[in-house]
């Protein structure tokens, strides 16, 4: 019996971040102290809240400590663990006012959220099943296959209105139903799970993964019984390396309680899991592909129909679903369709969790009801745009996706309000961008990851989205003309409309959604020759104000490529001569720029 | 594990043990004094006591915490119950058998130990 917890987060972010040192260190002090008996400590999934890290919580107050350091342990352990005075300097400054410390629930970051798919994430020690099963783990499964049949358990999941967390939104149930009643001759049928999370910036799956695995262990043998499968594959990418650590004791663990394996709870229904590890390919989250690399072969898509609910794995039927929907089965099972479907808007029901990054406060994890708008996520939850900058645009859907501009900011998130605003959901990346940001190389910056990860299989993708980056390396160097976006955008739809898979299809969508909303952006490289944000290199001038420069020589001493020299000119006042930077040897990489005192630099 | 039965049994021991990460729950709060006064005068064992007995008893949405020196040294250790929309009650020169006698009467039975507060004690 222990009467303290203290929590550690073990996330990837944390993890980087040094929380390993901060357990140590804590065990030892404690050990120290005497106090190994009555407080433990528990290494814990992410708290969402990256940007803080490392973060500790103890436990029952409730105080949360962010950016902790080995060297503060001691002080915790001696103050707050002993004699029970808060270290109020270490706590994260949000939850302080004045003398009182506030639940971290009641903090801008967590205060709207509502956590459904990641709810034992940051609560339980994922590598302990035990803890699981108290959060009324395994409970789902339980009912599942002693009061329900598999027709009831597919109604239940049709009746909630989950749709896919992997980005399209096919209804889930219906995924459910066709792979039960389409092919019924008794052979074996798959349940997969998509854990290879390829876009930039989207890391909700692997939270999950690391902070409530037997979740999703849980919900794809729930799946199992539903569509009438004994084996489930999941598809987690190696560079995951803590996600499959924590599955593999998962899946251990599952088995010694009986809760994987033959004949669960004496229902007859026997289940097991493997996992496979995808080598980081993009393409291998496509679905089709996804199941190729499975079989062992090359990851490449293959044509539907048909469909895996028909014929997928081993040309068997197979279902296939994202991390994250998976999350939210058991909890759909335990409490009900209604209880779901009264979360979120009218197609869209639920929450969804979204990955906050770029020009953010709180760089995280969060997760909202369905029809939050974009403006109460970026800058409510995420605390805004940080250094008084202006927002202006967010990316969903990672490339995928496009950019929503500020105008859509109040539009309510969903998949069919997303679609309808030129973007998408996608697996819940949200980049923020500020005005720092230049539109048209974020479009060549999406780009030029889908020609490096286009598979080669189909020639829209491999060469169109070739000759697509190479437009907008053109635009961004100041050499396209006004005929070059038309025949861009000819080229963004052809390859939507003829590409193989999803990934191809959508891989112009960054460029379209930037054309729409930030045209004149484009029109500034093309017609001007100018970036506005400053971000293209190849547009940028930087000049010396030679009446503002003072001749210290600071600039030129930090130039790496010699480019600039003093000149004969002395400004009035001035005792040395003014400094030139010559155009023809400048790189453009600002160091002259940042290191200048007295502002004379400036870039165009 | 071969039956529900025995995947409830485990999920009643665990929740007492992962059951005082949720204080958002908690409608009572019981806080130990620990500063120097305290901890001498033998508040952990009181603190230990308490915080077994609400896991072992699942006593249900109560929190024990723990704070620093409040002033009433010569009364430690001193135990203060908050409970939602209820006075304070001080119990002072608590010991683990008291702290066991507070948690079985008070948390659990709602009758007030007069005799252990500090109101019968400054008498």
């Amino acid at each position: 019996m222990y009467r303290s917890h203290v929590l550690v987060c073990g996330g990837t972010g944390c993890t980087s971040s040094g929380s390993q040192q901060i357990q140590d260190a804590l065990k030892s002090e404690i050990a120290k102290a005497g106090l190994e008996n009555e407080i433990a400590v528990v290494q814990t999934g992410c708290h969402g809240l990256c940007a803080l890290g490392p973060i500790m919580i103890v436990y029952p107050e409730g105080t949360f400590y962010s950016m902790v350091k080995p060297e503060y342990i001691p002080e915790i352990v001696s103050e707050h663990l002993v004699k029970g005075r808060v270290v109020k300097k270490y706590v994260y400054d949000e939850t302080v006012s004045g003398d009182e410390i506030k639940p971290i629930t009641e903090t801008d970051f967590y205060k709207k959220q509502y956590r459904v798919a990641l709810r034992n994430c940051g609560v339980i020690n994922p590598e302990n099943i035990e803890e699981y099963i108290a959060t009324d783990g395994y409970a789902a499964l339980g009912k599942v296959l002693t009061e329900m049949t598999p027709e009831q358990v597919i109604d239940v999941v049709l009746a909630s209105g989950l749709r896919g967390r992997g980005g399209a939104g096919f209804p889930t149930g219906r995924k459910w139903q066709m792979a039960r009643n389409l092919v019924q001759d008794g052979g074996p049928k798959y349940v997969c799970c998509n854990a290879d999370e390829g876009d930039p910036g989207a890391f909700m799956d692997r939270s999950v993964l690391e902070g409530d695995p037997h979740a999703v262990l849980e919900a794809m043998a729930i799946a199992g019984y539903a569509i009438g499968a004994n084996q489930g594959f999941i598809y987690v990418r190696a560079e995951y390396p803590i996600a499959v650590e924590r599955l593999q004791i998962a899946i251990k663990q599952a088995h010694e309680y009986g809760l994987l394996g033959k004949n669960i709870f004496g229902s007859g229904f026997d289940f097991d899991i493997d996992l496979r590890l995808g080598a980081g390919a993009f393409v291998c989250g496509e679905e089709t592909a996804l199941m190729t690399s499975i079989e062992g072969n090359r990851g490449e898509p293959r044509p539907r129909p048909p469909f895996p609910a028909v014929k997928g794995l081993f040309d068997r039927p197979t279902i296939l679903n994202n991390v994250e929907t998976y999350a939210n089965v058991a909890q759909i099972i335990l409490k009900g369709a209604d209880w779901f479907a009264g979360m979120g808007t009218e197609k869209s029901k639920g929450t969804k969790v979204f990955a906050l990054g770029g020009k953010i406060k709180n760089t995280g994890l969060v997760e909202v009801p369905m029809g939050t708008t974009l403006r109460e996520i970026v800058e409510e939850i995420g605390g805004g745009v940080p250094n008084g900058k202006k927002f202006k645009a967010a990316q969903t859907g990672g490339p995928s996706g496009g950019c929503i501009p500020p105008e859509h900011l109040d539009v309510p998130i969903d998949y069919d309000n997303l679609l309808a605003i030129g973007s998408m959901m996608g697996s819940g990346g949200l980049i923020v961008m500020d005005e720092d940001n230049c539109m048209v190389d974020i479009a060549k910056f999406f780009l030029e990851f889908t020609v490096d990860e286009s598979c080669g299989k189909c020639t829209p993708c491999r060469i169109g989205t070739k000759r697509l980056y190479e437009m907008l390396d053109k635009i961004t160097k100041g050499k396209a003309t006004l005929a070059d976006l038309d025949k861009m955008e000819e080229l963004c739809y052809y390859i939507k409309a003829n590409a193989l898979c999803g990934l191809g299809q959508t891989a112009p969508n960054p460029v379209l959604s930037t054309l729409r909303y930030f045209r004149d952006e484009y029109i500034a490289h093309v017609v001007d020759k100018k970036c506005p944000a400053g971000v293209c290199k190849s547009l940028l001038s930087f000049t010396i104000d030679q009446d503002k420069c003072k001749g210290c020589s600071m600039c030129a001493r930090q130039c790496a490529a010699n480019a600039i020299e003093r000149t004969d000119y002395i400004a009035p006042g001035n005792k040395l001569a003014s400094f030139a930077i010559d155009s023809a040897k400048c790189v453009k990489c600002g160091a002259c720029m940042s290191t200048c005192k007295f502002k004379a630099i400036s870039k165009q | 594990m071969k039956s529900l039965a025995e995947l409830q049994a485990i999920r009643e021991k665990m929740q007492g043990q992962i059951g005082i990460r949720r204080e958002a729950q908690c409608s009572t709060r019981v806080v130990v004094a620990m500063g120097t006064c305290g901890i001498a005068s033998g508040a952990r064992a009181v603190l230990n006591a308490l915080s077994e007995a609400v896991i072992e008893k699942k006593v249900a949405g109560v929190a024990v915490v723990q704070t620093g020196c409040i002033d009433l040294c010569q009364y430690e250790p001193v135990v203060e119950v908050f409970a939602d929309g209820k006075e304070k009650v001080t119990y002072v020169n608590m010991t683990p058998e008291k702290a066991n006698e507070v948690v079985e009467k008070h948390l659990i039975g709602g009758q007030v130990v007069t005799e252990y507060t500090l109101a019968s004690a400054a008498k």
